[in-house]
């Protein structure tokens, strides 16, 4: 614990980094962390709010799966990339000593960039349809807080899984694309019949996303019980996640 | 007061072979299902890199680490520097650790010079603070200072070097390792990086130097440890050590060096050295390579995919691991435009050999032919023993105490005045005619 205060900074380098070469060469540069979400949300709301009419708390459609989106995309976004940061960084692991830990967590913060551009549009969604946040506005930081947890348990364990089985990345678009349709986003909670509730809430992307949702948004009383479900699940997942990775990293630089 | 490292039953066991490298999730289900039905056919050996090694090493002290590829040093350096752990055995270190163990290592191609300096930096251990502060000496040493904010991927491979470098040597640790980073580089660049790290010994930093440049080793360090086949095999002071080390480089039969079995190669491997054979000019295999002969020295490789504008080539090194001569297609600026795959073999034909007899050391190189791209890099990977010759036509059999070199020669006397002695017995008697 320690040793990782000791290299803070190497962690905000690793996230500089990530930045950095991200927008370095792209021609679009921030654009695009808008682009991705704004595009999925233009696509869902013609599917899924016009085609398919599912309803949506009352609130307008996009608005409803935006909001949704924006804590959705950066677990997704960070997760498909911490998930190969290890193996990327073959040749720093092999030379140099640095808590490994640092590679996944430095993607996480990086993400935070295209989170607060991501949540600056919802912002602004917000006021174009004229929605009132609730008082739970202010609860906002918890949820973003269970939503780093989250992202970071997991990314830590698919992290280390992949330097061992190298198809873990291979298999994480499809988990992926599984996930989110096992999450409210979509749809809202309450589409789903009660007695199947309780097992979809053992899913924590679903506590992440409605509780953003239920700060942001109105609509119906939020379940306390099933997100409290949630929460718990996102935190024996991190706490897995980091005794994974802490057990396997001795190995990382042998058969990375 | 402690001891800056200590290490105690060092072991270090790898298992190779079988399809354990890289395994899938979905094989390992497999195996785990098909348990106790289907025998697993992959053999899996063990190797023990390292096998009960122990050794202190005080503050302030500088001790080189020297053995042939593959005795287990790089090993020894990678637990030392917490990149990778041992098997059984335990290693105590006191004091803050920089390990160079590759130059530019954290460099990113997207990034500049400068974002680059800081980026390397804090790997290895400098806060942004120290940095700042150290960051004109920094771009000094390293003589890159028009280039600072170009992305590095333009950088050519010895600015790299000297980039790299000129962040390592400004760290200030507490205890610095080195391994072989020198072995690249240009003679004036290797010099100032010794002369850095002279100066560390200086402040009374400790630390360990591994290299195959002999000379520097003794130069720099008062005690050496010599490690082979994963043990140590002498322990204490540089000369005594280094002269055993020399002593024991044995003699091949014939004068050919089998490479497939080196695992101590840097480059991605794509094209590979195979074998090294000494021919006379007729093809036959030479025992005896003898100063002044002529030689074939022929490069066998295999290239498991084609290959473009290749560049094969080698350094010369003596015992003592001056840097002799170099060659290579590059340097006779020949293109090979595609190389295909498989195995085929390169032959460089020596007119005369001018070297004295000693033995020689060669490190194979083969990059691209911008010099970029590593296919693959055995150091010392040959040893070529020259036997005295009678090279002047003397009747003498000259020897290396003779030096290392020799040019074809002759001398020519018409400028002096001489009275025409022939032999020994004349001169004589005109000396006596002359003496008053």
């Amino acid at each position: 614990m320690r040793e990782l205060w000791r290299y803070r900074e190497l962690l905000y380098f690793f996230a500089w980094r990530d930045i950095k070469v991200r927008y370095r060469q792209a021609a679009l540069g921030a654009a695009w962390a808008l682009l991705q979400p704004v595009i999925t949300m233009i696509m869902f709301t013609l599917l899924f709010g016009k085609l398919a009419h599912l309803p949506s708390n009352g609130i307008p459609y996009p608005l409803f799966v935006y909001c949704a989106l924006v804590p959705w995309t950066y677990f997704s976004g960070v997760l498909a990339l911490a998930s190969n940061s290890l193996v990327n960084n073959d040749q720093l692991i092999t030379k140099v000593y640095f808590p490994r830990v640092l590679l996944p967590a430095g993607t996480a913060v990086a993400g935070l960039l295209d989170f607060i551009i991501g949540s600056l549009l919802l912002v602004g969604l917000m006021f174009y349809y004229h929605v009132t946040p609730r008082w739970a506005l202010l609860l906002s930081p918890l949820v973003v807080l269970v939503m780093l947890l989250l992202t970071t348990g997991v990314s830590m364990a698919m992290a280390a899984a992949n330097v061992r089985y190298r198809d873990v990345k291979y298999a994480l678009p499809f988990i992926i694309q599984t996930w989110m349709f096992a999450t409210p986003i979509i749809y809202p909670a309450a589409m789903i019949p009660q007695k199947f509730r309780p097992f979809l809430a053992l899913n924590p992307c679903w506590g992440m996303v409605e509780a953003f949702r239920a700060c942001l948004l109105p609509g119906p009383p939020v379940d306390l019980k099933l997100i409290g479900t949630s929460v718990g699940v996102t935190i024996a997942i991190f706490i897995c996640g980091a005794y994974y990775f802490q057990r396997t990293q001795r190995t990382f630089a042998d058969i990375i | 007061m402690k001891p800056a490292i200590t290490v105690e039953k060092l072991a270090k066991r790898y298992t190779i072979g079988g399809a354990d490298q890289g395994t899938n999730l979905r094989e390992s289900l497999v195996r785990l299902i098909t348990l106790g039905f289907i025998r697993s056919n992959s053999q899996e050996q063990t190797i023990w890199a390292l096998r009960d090694v122990s050794f202190s090493i005080e503050q302030g002290e500088t001790v080189g680490l020297i053995g042939r590829n593959g005795a287990g040093k790089s090993t020894l350096l990678k637990i030392l520097s917490q990149i990778t752990y041992p098997t059984s055995g335990s290693t105590k270190v006191n004091g803050r650790v920089a390990a160079l163990l590759e130059v530019g290592t954290g460099f990113h191609q997207e990034l500049t010079g400068r974002e680059n300096i800081f980026m390397n930096g804090s790997i290895l251990g400098m806060t942004k603070k120290e940095v700042e502060r150290k960051f004109e000496q920094i771009v000094e040493f390293s003589g890159v200072r028009k280039f600072l904010d170009t992305p590095i991927k333009r950088y050519s491979s010895g600015m790299r070097l000297r980039l790299g470098f000129a962040v390592a040597a400004h760290l200030d640790p507490d205890i610095l390792i080195v391994d072989e980073v020198l072995a690249v580089g240009d003679a004036a660049f290797q010099k100032k990086c010794l002369n850095a790290m002279a100066t560390l010994r200086q402040g009374a930093r400790t630390v360990l130097f591994v290299s195959h440049n002999l000379a520097a080793v003794e130069n720099l360090c008062s005690r050496c440890i010599w490690i082979d086949g994963g043990e140590i095999r002498m322990d204490g002071e540089s000369r005594r050590v280094i002269e055993a080390y020399m002593g024991s480089m044995g003699a091949n039969d014939t004068l050919a060096s089998d490479l497939d079995s080196v695992e101590n190669r840097r480059g991605n491997g794509k094209i590979r050295y195979r074998r090294i054979e000494f021919l006379s000019p007729d093809g036959t295999p030479q025992k005896v390579i003898r100063a002044g002969d002529p030689v074939v020295i022929r490069f066998h490789y295999f290239a498991s995919e084609p290959i473009l504008e290749p560049s094969f080539g080698f350094r010369m090194y003596s015992e003592m691991g001056t840097f002799i001569t170099e060659s290579s297609t590059w340097h006779h600026s020949i293109a090979v435009p595609l190389l295909e795959p498989g195995a085929g073999y390169l032959d460089l034909e020596i007119d005369c050999l001018n070297l004295m007899s000693a033995k020689y050391l060669l490190s194979l190189w083969l990059t691209d032919n911008t010099g970029e791209l590593l296919y693959d890099n055995v150091e010392h990977g040959a040893i070529l023993e020259v036997e005295k010759a009678n090279i002047y036509q003397s009747g003498r059999d000259l020897d290396s105490r003779s030096g290392l070199v020799f040019f074809p020669q002759r001398w020519d006397l018409s400028g002096t005045r001489t009275h025409g002695a022939q032999s020994p017995a004349d001169a004589a008697r005109v000396r006596e005619s002359l003496t008053p």
